[in-house]
């Protein structure tokens, strides 16, 4: 039983068919990295992973929590799958503690003292252990993204989307990100990541996913893909960002 | 004639008339307010009837004058038999005046808190109350305290139109003393410096919060 399970998804904007049938599984402990042209449908897909976006058609499943046709149980789902944006999208009203520990709290129920003590555990995870008190505008980009893996490994997901998190960084602040991502996918973490850092992707990643037009158009392993291209769409994106 | 009316016992009447101005447009603020943010979450709710109906409602009352609704309150009610007093009219009247455009205001500044926060929030787990509660109306807050402190200030101006009904505030007091000491000049003159004596303290409060809230982002 895959930890991810998607089947048909489909995925309408208006009269734009973003996803025509997805089929995905991703087991635990994989690092997936999910790789195509801006319009494929990469992000799309990703955020119907935790239903930011529901689905029109199709079958979502993860660690046994069924999601179809946009409706569920959201809020079980939501504590099974952690997310990190490309706008790392921290509250700025609230100390780089209180980020981490406001989930815990208000969904969890967890008490304060816990709730901090987990906080802490998880910013000294990422490097960030002094900045409990701090403010996220207090912060460089790099680390207020470190910060918002902490808040999301807080609520102890079972699978980790990261949306495009580099893409809005310094080039100088990229690698601090990585090598936090690299160290949770050595953990074991299951990573789904749209990601536009290839040479990240085939160090990390052990399945590689290429979307185009709204569909899976390759997939398989890295290292594989990257030397042997299937497909001339690949071949071509490839040699387009590389 | 002026001499019946000592500056002091002008000024005393007008403090009377200041009086009851202060009152009712503290009860616009708190009553208002309440029902402003009642008004506010049948807005932001996304449930279509909430919506549509607190939009009719925005509407309404942003698209008619101040007066017209008081004279519906107060003559209207009158009509089908309920008696009014002009000082209920006028809290009635100024409490729904204010609630439409504080709920308007404060939708604007909900509305101003980025989409990422709510898409943080979400994936966190966090369900549409507490999102509101932990995440949206505490940035929202800090935007709007400034526009909504400087519209109360249009509020004790808007007070003046309850004189019109028989509402004995600042301005009903100012117009009685220009008619009793025909000095119209002198006596709203005394009335427009009240106003500003009460106005313009709430726009530098206004001012200082937008510093204080802005700095501490």
């Amino acid at each position: 039983m895959p930890l991810v399970k998607l089947r048909g998804v489909h995925k309408t904007f208006g009269s734009n068919h973003v996803l025509k049938g997805i089929d995905l599984d991703v087991e635990a402990g994989d690092v997936v990295a999910l790789i195509g042209r801006s319009g494929s449908g990469k992000s799309t897909l990703l955020r119907t992973i935790n239903g930011l976006e529901s689905i029109d058609r199709g079958e979502l499943v993860v660690d046994g929590v069924a999601l179809d046709d946009g409706f569920g149980d959201l809020r079980t789902l939501r504590q099974k799958v952690g997310m990190v944006f490309q706008q790392f999208n921290l509250f700025p009203h609230l100390t780089v503690g209180e980020n981490v520990m406001l989930a815990l709290k208000v969904v969890k129920k967890t008490a304060h003292a816990e709730a901090g003590d987990i906080a802490k555990e998880m910013l000294l995870k990422v490097g960030l252990a002094e900045k409990f008190s701090a403010y996220p505008d207090q912060l460089s980009g790099g680390q207020q993204q470190r910060v918002a893996i902490a808040r999301a490994l807080a609520m102890r997901p079972r699978v980790l989307l990261c949306d495009e998190i580099t893409s809005a960084l310094d080039p100088e602040l990229v690698n601090e990100v990585l090598a936090v991502v690299r160290q949770l996918a050595e953990e074991g973490m299951t990573l789904i990541m749209v990601t536009h850092e290839m040479r990240f992707a085939r160090e990390v990643g052990n399945k590689l996913i290429f979307m185009h037009h709204g569909l899976i158009h390759e997939s398989g392993v890295p290292r594989q893909l990257f030397a042997e291209p299937g497909t001339p769409e690949l071949a071509n994106f490839i040699g387009a960002v590389s | 004639m002026l001499t019946q009316f000592s500056i002091w016992a002008l000024l005393d009447s007008l403090a009377e008339g200041a009086k009851w101005t202060v009152a009712l447009s503290l009860i616009a603020f708190v009553c208002g307010g309440i029902a402003g943010l009642v008004v506010l979450f049948a807005r932001v709710s996304g449930k279509r009837a909430l919506t549509v109906l607190s939009k009719a409602y925005i509407e309404v009352f942003q698209g008619t004058p101040l007066l017209m609704q008081l004279f519906i309150i107060f003559f209207g009610l009158s009509m089908l038999g309920v008696d009014v007093s002009a000082w209920l009219a006028a809290a009635v009247g100024l409490t729904l005046f204010t609630s439409a455009y504080l709920a308007e205001i404060w939708r604007g500044c909900v509305e101003a808190v980025p989409k990422g926060q709510w898409e943080a929030s979400a994936s966190l787990a966090l369900n549409y109350r507490e999102q509101m509660r932990h995440v949206v109306l505490p940035q929202a807050l800090r935007i709007a305290i400034a526009p909504t402190v400087g519209f109360l200030v249009q509020v004790v101006k808007s007070t003046a139109v309850a004189s019109i009904i028989g509402f004995t505030e600042l301005t009903k007091t100012g117009s009685m003393l220009a008619n009793a000491t025909f000095q119209p000049f002198l006596i709203f003159g005394l009335v427009a410096i009240a106003y500003f004596l009460l106005c313009y303290p709430l726009s530098l409060y206004a001012r200082h919060l937008e510093t204080k809230y802005h700095a501490a982002r």
